[in-house]
Order: structure tokens, then C-alpha cells, then sequence
């Protein structure tokens, strides 16, 4: 099989390329396997990977226009011919490896821990089961930024739209019984950037490898505001 | 020199469970620390812990620390020390609901409290019923606690060093060391950052074999560094063996399948676990499993073309339970062996998963090592914790949803100790020149061009040769065999050259600096368990199928020069309780 990968090295080239490889497929082989098996014939090739199964969120990729997580996408899903990419709107670092850093910013931002203001008690804080499923599809995000980096809004304004992974974790404790800054968390989300950005483009849902839903969550938090606003 | 050089109280190498915990417990008290990991944090493998952490809470059956601590040193086959074990099982219990008061999800009961399951080897009234005593958010405890690690983190304004690779320890005139000399991956230009406390927290080494359920990352850096400084490795020996890794793969199911009500299976559809542990059956210890798995397929039951596996079955759980509790696994089946297993089975053979062993340490995670004359000297302003230290906790095997519980509880305490130690060393040392032209040194080897094996080929010989010669069953033969297969390796290590001698995020630089770790750490587990001639735990020899406790109630230790073991005695006397006796072990 014929894999197209995008090559660039600041130490070397002036300009990024493709470049193609010959690579031999296996039952049940995964993209992040045929990345590897590039990496064996060539090894100045480079990307992010961990884990192999998911859950890590370090080796997402631009596949044929479509930003996956490489250890989770079978080789046998995509068209020939394979074209793998970094993610789209970030700046390259070298080959697939591009700078998150204004995504982790924007994760950052939105505070992303939980706020308790009462006197803590000695055993847990009791949550009903009701209110833990609140935050199924939500506390499960593994940070890949396959939705981010997919969203035109945040590739006009990274540096000023959240981004659906953010928002996503800033529902994610809005959502939470135990949490006690809503206040806080709602007026700091004010402003036409931060969360209005989000025109419902939606690309965050099709592509979240985890099939977590971004938009649904950014919904929520604007309903909130109208309730609370009124 | 002129390298750039950053100063801080406290620096942590490794970026899980250990040392986020740790961080945080610093950062809290406003000392200065620094975080270098080789990933971003939360990438780090304690995301991929799944089935949860281990406190009695008693939320769902009665349950006691005390009990937990019987089943952890029965579970270590004695060779746990009984004062760290009793101190560990006893800070379960406010470390979780530390960690819920943090925000971690775990899953819920009816009254609002945080859901326990039933785990392999834990049991209630000292070995009587089956205990539920793990701590769950679904199947996914890992991922929700290090994350929420990280965000707490984030409000600490803890320093982070992310995708700094760790190149090895920096000592003053006096030897002692005062930080460690970093790689920048981005860039790859060095940087020393000068410490006056340094935690190694940079997890296991389960990359050394083929097979396995740990990460890419996962090349035991820390482990290595030790040994270089001069620090042994404790019980490297001791490897665990998970019994249910996806067939042929290695990914991992939890142990919480088996605990939610799954079972195992051999091609004639018998639970053959009844025959192996007549009263604990699918939930005996992963030693036990992991060998009666092996001893299935070496007996021609195994399931499948080849007959080299067994099956996990689930669906009698029905979809409600498994979607609502192990959501992850029905995920990774359905990717990785194209099962849903509220239909049908997984395929299942072990799985090289975790290191009882590792930098030896006290309960207060200061890392401690023989001074001469039986006694123990602390090595001062050195820290270890997580998986790649060894307490020891799990002795010859750990219990699942003990290794969570390892990594926070002394993760925890080695910051609290760091605060301490701060407080009175107030000074930093100032790094001896020889010793950082040292460091560099490891950085300058592979500046070396010409022709010679690549660190792909020599990384693929070692792993083969650790799977076959170091698995599951060892005989002096096999053990022999691959010691000397490895001091081939070892001597092929100085012709190992790399083709791609850029600076800009140079992965195959890393992968060669991690090799070196990778043999080091390897060594140290072949010459271990060529030595011990006894079985316990997970180290089963046929030509010694017997627990020694008259020759072998000892720690190995481990030293890199010359490949030399010593032993140190096992600590049996706990904090405040009575000491649990060696007794013969069945489940």
C-alpha cells in the first residue's frame, strides 16, 4: 500500500512536501502502524504517539482531510491514495508534529478545575448518580484537539475563541454538581470571542475521535447564560 | 559551558499520577517546582489506568485498611515490607476522598457515595469473602484522575518543563545530587535545571518487552538514571504478567471486567479458573491467572486457529452493565479484536503490564541504599515514586487497583517530605562541572556518524529476546540463554548509530537515549531473575516451583556496575499492628 505523508524539516528544507512510501499492510493494522512503519524505513520521519489504544491523545493527525487519532483509525476505513497531514491551522513543527501551545492556552483559560468554596467534608461530597451522568460525554475528552483544530472559528481566532475542546471542559464543570463558580465562570465567558465565536459549524462533533459532542455542550452553556442573565 | 540554567526548589521528572500529586502537595506550599516530562502531562500513562484505586471506604460491603492490608501482603507473597503496606492501605482512605474533593468523577451509588467494585485478591475479615473495595469512575479511573491532577495543577501554577526529556542526574563537588540535565525536544538543545530536591517519578518499563499494555514512553528513564548514578534497582525480577491483554496486541482489559461478573474461558467453553482457585476463581491474584492462562495453551486448550489464547466472556453481563461500567472496553474490543463483547467474547492472552521493582525507597519516598555493613543511608536530596520506585508495597505481585493507589499516596507523601527537606536546605548545591560533562557526554555519543546497526534493529532483537527469555515461566536454561543474548546486545550498543542527526523534535534521538534505558533496566530484570532460584509471586521457575522462605525472604538489589546483586531483608514488622507471618498462599 501506498502511504503519502507531509515532510518538514525547519533544520533542512526551505518548504514542506509529500512524500511517498511503500508500506506492507496487516489484518487490524491502524494508521498510527503504518506511521511506524515509515518511521522503520525512514527514521528523521516524525510524529507524536503514546498509548497505541486511544486514551492518551498524542498522535492526532490529518488523514485525507479529516483529522483522526491515528491508533484508533484502521488503515482498511480509508481511500487510497492515503494522504496523512498535521492537523490543519497549526503552526508546523517538523513533519506531523505541529506547536499546540495556544490550544493548551485556550484549555487553560476557561480554569479548568473544580471551584469549592464551603468548608470541605471529612468523607467525599456526595453526588447522586443523576447528577454524575451530567458529566458522561463530557469529563471524558482526552485532549487530542482532532475538534479544534478542525473548527474554522478557532483557525481565524486562536488566540481569542476557547475552542470546542475548552468549551467542552468549561461545561464539563459548569455541569457538575459540585462545582460552586458558576458566577465566576459565566461572566468570564462574556464577550463575542471566547464562546460566541462558535457559529455551530459543528466539525468538532463529526471528527471527535471520542464521539463526544462540542457543540451540544457550548449550547448548554448559552442556555445557561440566557437563564441566568434573565 | 554555557548551557542555559534554570532554578528551582524542587524538580520532578515525570509527569503521572506520582508526580502530579507531588506537585501539587509543593506548589501548595508555595515552593518553586518544576514538572519535565517527555509528554505533555496528559499523555502520560496513568491515563490509561482503567478499572480504579483501591481504599476501604466500605461503601458497598463492610471493609476495614486493616484487611486491605492483609490482602496486599498476601497478594506480595510476603516480600511486601509490612510498614509501608500498613502505612499505604491506612492513607487510602483520605488520598481518595482528597482526590474527590479535587474533582475527580468517580462513578456513583444510589446514597450519593463513590462506587466500589470487586477487584482480584481482595477479600474481607482477613481472606473470607470476596471485598469490593476499588474505586471506579466507569472504566476509565486513570484518565479521570490525572487529568483532574493536571487541572489542579494548572491552579497551582505549577512550573512545566512539557516535552523535556530527561538526559540524567547532576551531583556537586560531594556527590550529591542538585538537578538533572534536560533535553528540549522542540529544539534540542540542553538545558540544566538546578535543583535542591529531585523526585524521579517517571513510571514503568513495560516497552522492554514485545508485548505488553504499556505505552510507548513507558522505557523506565528514571529507572536507568538511578543506575547510573550508582543506585541499585530493588526486586526488578518481580514483573507482572496482566492475564487479559487482547490477543496478540497486548492492549489491556481491566481486571474490573472479571470483577463486575466476567469469566474466563477455554476453547472446550470450560472456566478452567475453578481448577487453578477453587474459592477466588476469575479474581485469584494476576500471578495466579496470568499462569493458568499459559498453562491452558501450553496444554492444547487454548481457543483459536493457533490455540494460543483464551476468552473473556461478558455478554451474560448484558449491554446495561457493560455500557454503563465498562464503557472503554467494549470500545477497545470492537477496535482492536473486532469483538463486542455483549455479543461474544474478547480474546485474551497475558500481557506484559507493570514493575513490582524499581529505585528503592523508604515510606517517606526518599530513595535509600545499602551503606555497608547492613546498614541503609538515605541518598540525600534524591525522591522516587510511582511505579518507578519500589516502597515496597507489591513485593513479588501487586494487586489490582493497588498501583493507582502507590503512585498517589507516595507521590503525595514524597512532596510533603520535599517540603520538609526544603525547609531545612534551604541552599542550592552548585552542579560539578565533571559531572555535567558527564551528562553531556550521553548526548555527544550519539553525534557519532558512520555505519552501524540502527536503533530500530537492536531495539527489536532486545525486546524479542526479554519476552522470550524473562515471560512467564523461567528455567535456569531459558534465563541463561537470554542473559548472554543480552551481552551480545549490550556490546552491539557502542556500534548503534543514528542517521538523522537533526535538532528539531528529533524523535530517533529519543528513541536512542530511551534504548539506552531500555537495555540498562532490562539487565537489571535478566540478572535478577536468573538469580533468584525459587517461585514466588509473579517469578515462577518449574525448576524451582516452590516459595523458599528460609533463602529467598530477601530484596534483591541490583547494581549496573558489573552486574553485581546484593539482598536486603524484608521489612515484616508493620507500623502499629501485628506482623502477617508467611503462610502458604491460595485463592
Amino acid at each position: 500500500m501506498k502511504i503519502s505523508v507531509y515532510r518538514y524539516n525547519p533544520d533542512t528544507d526551505t518548504k514542506p512536501r509529500m512524500q511517498d512510501f511503500e508500506v506492507k499492510t496487516f489484518q487490524g493494522m491502524m494508521l498510527r502502524d503504518a506511521l511506524l512503519e515509515v518511521k522503520k524505513q525512514d527514521e528523521s520521519f516524525s510524529f507524536r504517539h503514546s498509548c497505541g489504544e486511544g486514551v492518551c491523545g498524542s498522535d492526532g493527525v490529518n488523514v485525507n482531510g479529516r483529522n483522526v487519532l491515528a491508533c484508533i483509525t484502521p488503515i482498511s476505513e480509508l481511500k487510497e491514495p492515503i494522504q496523512v497531514r498535521p492537523f490543519p491551522g497549526r503552526p508546523v513543527i517538523r513533519d506531523l508534529v505541529v506547536d499546540m501551545t495556544q490550544f493548551y492556552e485556550q484549555y487553560r483559560a476557561v480554569k479548568p478545575y473544580l471551584v469549592r468554596k464551603d468548608p470541605l467534608p471529612e468523607q467525599e461530597i456526595l453526588q447522586s448518580p443523576q447528577e454524575r451522568d451530567k458529566l458522561d460525554g463530557l469529563y471524558e475528552c482526552i485532549l487530542c484537539g482532532c475538534c479544534s483544530t478542525a473548527c474554522p472559528s478557532f483557525w481565524w481566532n486562536p488566540e481569542k475563541f476557547h475552542g470546542p475542546a475548552a468549551l467542552l471542559q468549561s461545561w464539563r464543570f459548569l455541569a457538575d454538581s459540585r462545582d460552586q463558580a458558576t458566577e465566576e465562570r459565566l461572566d468570564a465567558l462574556d464577550g463575542p470571542y471566547k464562546l460566541f465565536r462558535c457559529h455551530s459549524i459543528m466539525n468538532c462533533v463529526e471528527v471527535c475521535p471520542k464521539g463526544l459532542n462540542p457543540t451540544r455542550a457550548i449550547g448548554k452553556i448559552k442556555d445557561l447564560m440566557l437563564d441566568k442573565g434573565v | 559551558m554555557g548551557i542555559p540554567t534554570r532554578h528551582f526548589d524542587a524538580l520532578i521528572i515525570g509527569a503521572g499520577g506520582a508526580g502530579l500529586n507531588a506537585a501539587l502537595q509543593l506548589a501548595g506550599a508555595d515552593l518553586r517546582v518544576a514538572v519535565v516530562s517527555k509528554v505533555f502531562p496528559t499523555r502520560s500513562h496513568t491515563v490509561a489506568a482503567q478499572g480504579g484505586v483501591n481504599a476501604a471506604l466500605a461503601n458497598v460491603l463492610p471493609d476495614s485498611w486493616h484487611w486491605h492490608m492483609f490482602d496486599t501482603v498476601k497478594g506480595s507473597d510476603y516480600l511486601g515490607d509490612q510498614d509501608a503496606i500498613e502505612f499505604m492501605c491506612r492513607e487510602a482512605i483520605p488520598t481518595v476522598y482528597e482526590l474527590e474533593h479535587a474533582g475527580v468523577p468517580f462513578s456513583r451509588l444510589d446514597d450519593g457515595k463513590i462506587y466500589q467494585r470487586a477487584f482480584g485478591g481482595q477479600s474481607q475479615n482477613f481472606g473470607g469473602d470476596q471485598a469490593a473495595r476499588t474505586c471506579a469512575a466507569a472504566d476509565r479511573t486513570g484518565h479521570a484522575i490525572l487529568h483532574t491532577l493536571y487541572q489542579q495543577n494548572i491552579r497551582a501554577r505549577t512550573h512545566f518543563f512539557d516535552e523535556f526529556f530527561a538526559i540524567d542526574l547532576v551531583r556537586d563537588a560531594e556527590g550529591v545530587i542538585c538537578g538533572a540535565l534536560v533535553l528540549e525536544i522542540e529544539t534540542g538543545e540542553p538545558l540544566l535545571i538546578e535543583s535542591k530536591a529531585t523526585l524521579l517519578a517517571t513510571g514503568g518499563w513495560g516497552q522492554v518487552f514485545r508485548t505488553t499494555s504499556n505505552a510507548h514512553i513507558n522505557t523506565g528513564d528514571g529507572a536507568a538514571m538511578a543506575l547510573r548514578a550508582g543506585i541499585p534497582l530493588m526486586d526488578m525480577e518481580f514483573f507482572q504478567f496482566h492475564p487479559t491483554g487482547i490477543a496478540g496486541k497486548g492492549m489491556l482489559i481491566t481486571e474490573g471486567t472479571r470483577g463486575e461478573g466476567g469469566y474466563l474461558i477455554n476453547k472446550d467453553g470450560e472456566r478452567f479458573m475453578e481448577r487453578y482457585a477453587p474459592r477466588a476463581k476469575d479474581l485469584a491474584s494476576r500471578d495466579v491467572v496470568s499462569r493458568a492462562i499459559v498453562t491452558e495453551v501450553k496444554e492444547g486448550r487454548g481457543c483459536g486457529e493457533n490455540g494460543d489464547y483464551v476468552m473473556l466472556k461478558l455478554d451474560h453481563l448484558g449491554e446495561a452493565v457493560i455500557s454503563k461500567r465498562l464503557p472503554g472496553i467494549r470500545e477497545s474490543s470492537q477496535i482492536f479484536a473486532g469483538v463486542d463483547p455483549v455479543i461474544e467474547p474478547i480474546p485474551v492472552f497475558p500481557t506484559a503490564h507493570y514493575a513490582m521493582g524499581g529505585i528503592p525507597t523508604d515510606r517517606f519516598g526518599r530513595v535509600a541504599m545499602p551503606a555497608g555493613h547492613g546498614s541503609e543511608e538515605v541518598v540525600v536530596g534524591l525522591y522516587a515514586a510511582g511505579e518507578c520506585a519500589c516502597a515496597s508495597v507489591h513485593g513479588a505481585n501487586r494487586l489490582g487497583g493497588n498501583s493507582l493507589l502507590d503512585i498517589l499516596v507516595f507521590g503525595r507523601l514524597a512532596g510533603k517530605d520535599i517540603i520538609e527537606y526544603v525547609r531545612e536546605n534551604p541552599y542550592q548545591r552548585t552542579v560539578d562541572s565533571a559531572s555535567l560533562e558527564q551528562a553531556m557526554g550521553r548526548l555527544r555519543r550519539w553525534e557519532h556518524k558512520g555505519e552501524g546497526p540502527t536503533v530500530q534493529q537492536l531495539r527489536a532483537d532486545f525486546r524479542k529476546c526479554m519476552e522470550d527469555h524473562a515471560g512467564v515461566f523461567r528455567t535456569e536454561e531459558i534465563m541463561a540463554e537470554g542473559y548472554n543474548k543480552l551481552c551480545e546486545l549490550r556490546d552491539r550498543l557502542p556500534e548503534v548509530r543514528l542517521t538523522d542527526q537533526s535538532k528539531v523534535f528529533n524523535t530517533a534521538r529519543i528513541e536512542a537515549l530511551e534504548l539506552e534505558n531500555m537495555m540498562d533496566v532490562g539487565m537489571s530484570i535478566a540478572v535478577s531473575a536468573l538469580h533468584r532460584q525459587e517461585s514466588r509471586g509473579a517469578h515462577s521457575r518449574p525448576d524451582y516451583p516452590a516459595r523458599d522462605d528460609q533463602t529467598w525472604l530477601k530484596h534483591s538489589l541490583y547494581y549496573r556496575e558489573g552486574d553485581r546483586m546484593d539482598y536486603k531483608p524484608v521489612r515484616t514488622k508493620p507500623l502499629t499492628v501485628e506482623s502477617f507471618p508467611p503462610k502458604e498462599r491460595v485463592y
